[in-house]
């Protein structure tokens, strides 16, 4: 199970955060900083899995921005990278061309379609075109 | 329009606080935006309302407190269309958890949505209540979700499917309700539906037994079919990830076969095949087929015994292992520790890659593959893997020096098939990186040397060897100068030479050399220089023509700055100078080291090494007498020991030490042989808590020898002119006191109970002229207190008057004296003067009682003045 979701950039700031398990204000912000701490040091060459507590975090980099997610130690990290990609060409191809910008004054969005592709801590669709469709439907609706 | 004001968008809004250039400018804006905001819900305004939540949510983001937009969010799902609710189920997911009461308020305004035709409020509620409900909640709604579980359409059921998850999580009891509609989602053709639906039946199987039983029965062929129909599928354009469709799926299924099959051998048969053909079929070069690979290994190993697929999955682990790919490889060395506990011969074969990727780059690949390597190892591939491993330490990096060390040292320990390798691999171990080796492992070498008596000579040249190149280990310096200094004589005289071995030239000038070299280093530190001392004073004895040379160099750390050198030089030099005859007797070779007791000990147990130490006692040096401490100097002078019980052997010695009517009060002596031992391991940790005994003896092993810190001892009894580092001093001193401390309680009294309440009476002062005695108690709530009644006996035919008795204690203590019972001391012991002290331990527990004492009276119209120092208060005190 996905524990948490937290994109943040070289600096630190964290531009979208989901918790999928509850946590205090204060834990969560302690939590987005180890984070950073762990993962903005990494040598690229370095494996993307790093232990954190009893967990795992699967991170990767794009341009300036950190995508890590925190998993179970049993989870198939594997897997997780490639649902981390699926992510971003799903928000690549809804922003087109998304840059970190986009996911700054869109925010509301980004959550949009995060609840639209895990929910519960579960990936719920594997189809970037099924999830664009919704999405167009949804703002439709507005 | 007025900035700040509710009518600022929300683009605006976050393009001024970008603009920002300090924390303190970025704070006031989004205070003032705050403060509209506030403004806004106390008026109850229905317009912006959406819009100054979605301000709230950025700002939340930012890491600013926002509580007071709570209620908004209630409202605004509270509304009837859909924008605003969208907004308030955003919000509800952002400011709130499960913990939090208000959460309750929205049970009621969910029900309505999920109840709703418009299928996109309904998949807002799933939503909010999958990611955020709690257990009540969870309760109240799971009829409304599971009766979505069939709703038309796909996109509520799998979002309902995920929301069952939690429920079933959360209120593990519901499981039940919810097999059937699971079940029937496994024979979706939608990718979504399909995916949760697998999803929910694996939480499902976990969460209850019955479940598993009816999946297991009923639905195991239906997914075979599931999952070979998606590997054989054409070309899928929607679900397609660098060319497998649906990854996710398969990697689902997978998961899901891993819990049916586990423990269920006919699940596991059904399966066999369908594993076997994704395990061969799946394309490596993309990271997609990998991880369906990874997972379909996982799966093997979990499910019943199935040696073919099982071969079959460590091959696989063993072609990722070659991989380029640093993912692949941490992943495959993961999973390789789990086959190892199901089939390490399989394992075995990979041996080679392993020790490869002990020596990469990426610091938790080589964890990872040490960590493997150390599985691996057996009696029969030790040696080649140890010579591996020792090779690379040459080259490794310095953090990744530490862990491979203890690994290599413990692998060698465990393993080693005779001594001499053992021997050979640690000093080449020491050579490398004797700095990463801890104090317990060169400790057992120790030990292991003293117990191979053929091997004596053998060892010790081999470790001259390696000085002369590797000097800069700090441990090893230490191990070679033990040896040289026990087995001088061997290195000298090329005795006991084995056939391996090529003649050496070693003159005795040379090994004092190396030794001289330790104690002159600027980074050796307190352990091995004192560890020179005492193998130069051993050389003395075994190399007679260098005696003055030796003396030298220890003369040489007379004037050192450190107590513990300064006191070694004198004590040696003394012994040099003054007591030659004994001198031999007292640098004889060490007794073997018993293995057994030795590694009981390192668990913490008595430590019995030296109790079978027989001939290495001390004969006590009478260095400097002080009247004050007579007594107990008679007792020392072994010269006098005719005064004593009689005894032979060395063992004896001690229990006379230990025995003899030093106080009045301790009990009368009984030695047999077998006392002397008990007494012996009296002697060793009587008086401390166990931890400080095991640490006083490490400390007298890793000082090297027993003999020199019982040497220390008695000679710091002898000269107490530095009191204060009684209180507060090194470790060997302390030692000593434990040793001292000995004296006080009779040896009768068994180690656990030395701390108890009593404490038995000690003599604190005896002369020819006057014996004052302590008698101890402490008040029961006050374990630092401690009350003492001094009593005063007159040893002399003389009267003493004007008797008066005073007494000083270092700082941490704080003494108080009642008047005592009288000024006028009757001669002979006719009579006697009582006080009464009261001490307070600050320190209690970590510094023990002394006490400085002054009496002066008058005899015969004569002042007189005695003074003396308290050493033997009992522990605990």
């Amino acid at each position: 199970m996905i524990r948490f979701i937290i994109l943040q950039n070289r600096q630190g700031k964290t531009r979208l955060a989901k918790y999928y398990v509850p946590l205090e204000e204060s834990e969560k912000h302690k939590v987005e900083y180890e984070v950073h701490r762990l993962v903005v040091n990494r040598d690229p060459k370095f494996t993307n899995f790093v232990e954190f507590r009893n967990h795992k975090v699967i991170y990767r980099r794009y341009a300036g921005l950190f995508f890590s997610l925190c998993v179970d130690i049993t989870d198939n990290e594997l897997a997780y990278l490639e649902s981390i990609h699926l992510f971003v060409e799903i928000l690549d191809h809804f922003f087109s061309n998304v840059c970190e910008l986009d996911l700054v004054f869109n925010f509301h969005k980004v959550y949009l379609i995060l609840d639209e592709f895990i929910l519960a801590g579960e990936l719920q669709e594997t189809s970037k075109k099924a999830i664009i469709e919704r999405m167009g439907e949804l703002e439709k609706q507005e | 329009m007025n900035p700040f004001s509710a009518g600022t968008r929300l683009r605006d809004m976050i393009r001024a606080i970008r603009a920002c250039k300090t924390a303190a400018e970025e704070r006031a804006v989004v205070r003032k935006e705050c403060a509209s905001i506030r403004a806004a819900i106390s008026e109850d305004d229905p317009d912006y309302r959406h819009r100054n939540l979605a301000k709230l949510m950025f700002i939340h983001m930012l890491g600013y407190p926002t509580h007071f937009g709570q209620m908004e969010c209630l409202k605004l799902i509270a509304s009837p269309g859909f924008p605003e609710k969208r907004i308030g189920y955003l919000g509800l997911m952002l400011l709130l958890d499960e913990r939090q009461e208000v959460l309750m308020l929205v049970t009621n305004s969910i029900k309505q949505d999920l109840n709703q035709t418009n299928q996109y409020i309904v998949g807002l509620a799933l939503c909010a209540l999958g990611n955020i409900c709690s257990a009540e909640m969870a309760r109240d709604l799971a009829p409304e979700v599971e009766r979505l579980l069939q709703f038309r359409d796909p996109n509520v059921r799998k979002k309902a499917a995920l929301c069952t998850i939690r429920i079933i999580k959360k209120v593990p009891d519901l499981a039940e309700n919810f097999i059937n509609p699971a079940a029937a989602l496994l024979k979706e053709k939608h990718h979504g539906v399909l995916l949760t639906g697998v999803q929910l039946c694996t939480e499902i199987c976990k969460v209850s037994t019955e479940a598993l039983e009816h999946l297991r029965k009923k639905c195991i062929i239906g997914l075979v079919k599931v999952l070979r129909d998606l590997t054989n599928s054409p070309y899928a354009p929607e679900y397609d990830i660098s060319g497998i469709a649906d990854p996710f799926l398969h990697i689902r299924l997978l998961r899901l076969f891993h819990v049916l099959g586990q423990g269920d051998a006919d699940a596991s048969d059904t399966m066999s095949d369908i594993l076997a053909q994704v395990a061969t079929k799946t394309e490596t070069n993309k990271n997609a087929g990998n991880a369906i690979l990874y997972e379909c290994v996982a799966t093997i190993l979990s499910v019943e015994d199935n040696s073919g697929l099982r071969v079959l999955a460590v091959n696989i682990l063993g072609r990722f292992l070659s991989s380029r790919d640093n993912n692949i490889r941490y992943v495959a060395l993961n999973m390789l520790m789990r086959a190892i506990a199901l089939d390490s011969q399989a394992v075995q074969r990979h041996r080679a890659t392993i020790l490869e990727c002990v020596k990469d780059p990426d610091a938790s690949i080589r964890k990872r593959a040490l960590e493997l390597v150390y599985l691996l190892v057996n009696e029969s591939n030790v040696k080649p893997l140890t010579k591996e491993l020792v090779d690379y330490l040459e080259v490794s990096d310095p953090e990744f020096k530490g862990d491979l060390t203890a690994k290599i040292c413990s692998i060698v320990e465990k393993f080693s098939p005779e001594k001499i390798w053992y021997i050979d691999q640690m000093v080449k171990v020491l050579s490398q990186a004797g700095n990463y080796v801890k104090d317990e492992v060169w400790h057992a070498l120790i030990i292991v040397i003293t117990n191979a008596p053929n091997l004596h000579g053998y060892t010790v040249r081999a470790l001259y060897k390696a000085v002369q190149t590797a000097g800069g280990q700090e441990t090893l310096v230490r191990v070679a100068v033990w040896c040289i200094g026990e087995y001088g004589e061997m290195l000298v005289g090329n005795s006991g030479m084995l056939d391996v071995e090529e003649r050496i030239n070693v003159t005795e000038a040379d090994a004092v050399d190396v030794i001289e070299t330790g104690i002159r280093c600027h980074s050796s530190d307190l352990t091995t220089r004192a560890m020179c001392l005492i193998a130069l004073l051993k050389l003395s004895s075994r190399y007679p023509s260098c005696t003055k040379r030796i003396n030298d160099i220890i003369l040489q750390q007379k004037g050192s700055l450190v107590l513990e050198l300064q006191q070694r030089a004198i004590e040696f030099n003394s012994i040099i100078e003054r007591h030659e005859k004994i001198r031999s007797a007292l640098v004889e070779r060490m007794p073997v080291l018993d293995e057994a007791t030795y590694s009981g000990r390192r668990a913490g147990s008595m430590p019995a090494a030296v109790s079978t130490s027989q001939g290495a006692l001390p004969k006590m040096p009478n260095g400097v007498a002080k009247p004050a401490s007579a007594a107990l100097v008679d007792l020392l002078d072994l010269s006098s020991d005719a005064d004593q019980a009689p005894s032979s052997s060395g063992g004896d010695y001690l229990q006379d030490l230990l025995g003899v009517d030093l106080s009045p009060a301790s009990q009368g002596i009984n030695q047999t042989e077998k006392r002397g031992a008990d007494v012996l391991l009296d002697l060793l940790s009587i008086g401390a808590p166990p931890a400080q005994s095991s640490s006083s003896m490490l400390d007298m092993l890793s000082s090297g020898q027993d003999n020199k810190s019982a040497l220390g001892m008695f000679d710091n009894l002898a000269s107490p002119s530095a009191p204060s580092a009684q209180a507060s001093s090194p470790v060997a001193s302390s030692s000593m006191m434990d040793l001292l401390d000995g004296f006080g309680p009779s040896p009768s009294v068994p180690v656990a109970e030395t701390n108890g309440p009593t404490y038995p009476s000690i003599v604190a002062f005896e002369s020819s002229s006057l014996k004052i005695t302590y008698k101890f108690s402490k008040e029961p709530e006050n374990p630092q207190t401690t009350i003492i009644e001094a009593e005063f006996v007159n040893k002399s035919p003389d009267i003493y008057s004007n008797f008066v008795f005073q007494a000083a204690v270092p700082k941490f203590l704080q003494l108080h004296m009642d008047p005592a019972s009288g000024n006028t001391l009757p001669a002979s012991g006719n009579g006697s003067i009582t006080q009464k002290l009261r001490v307070s331990n600050s320190q209690h527990g970590k510094k023990y009682l002394v006490m400085r004492m002054r009496i002066s009276y008058k005899a015969n119209d004569k002042d007189v003045l005695e003074e003396g120092q308290v050493n033997n208060f009992p522990r605990g005190l």
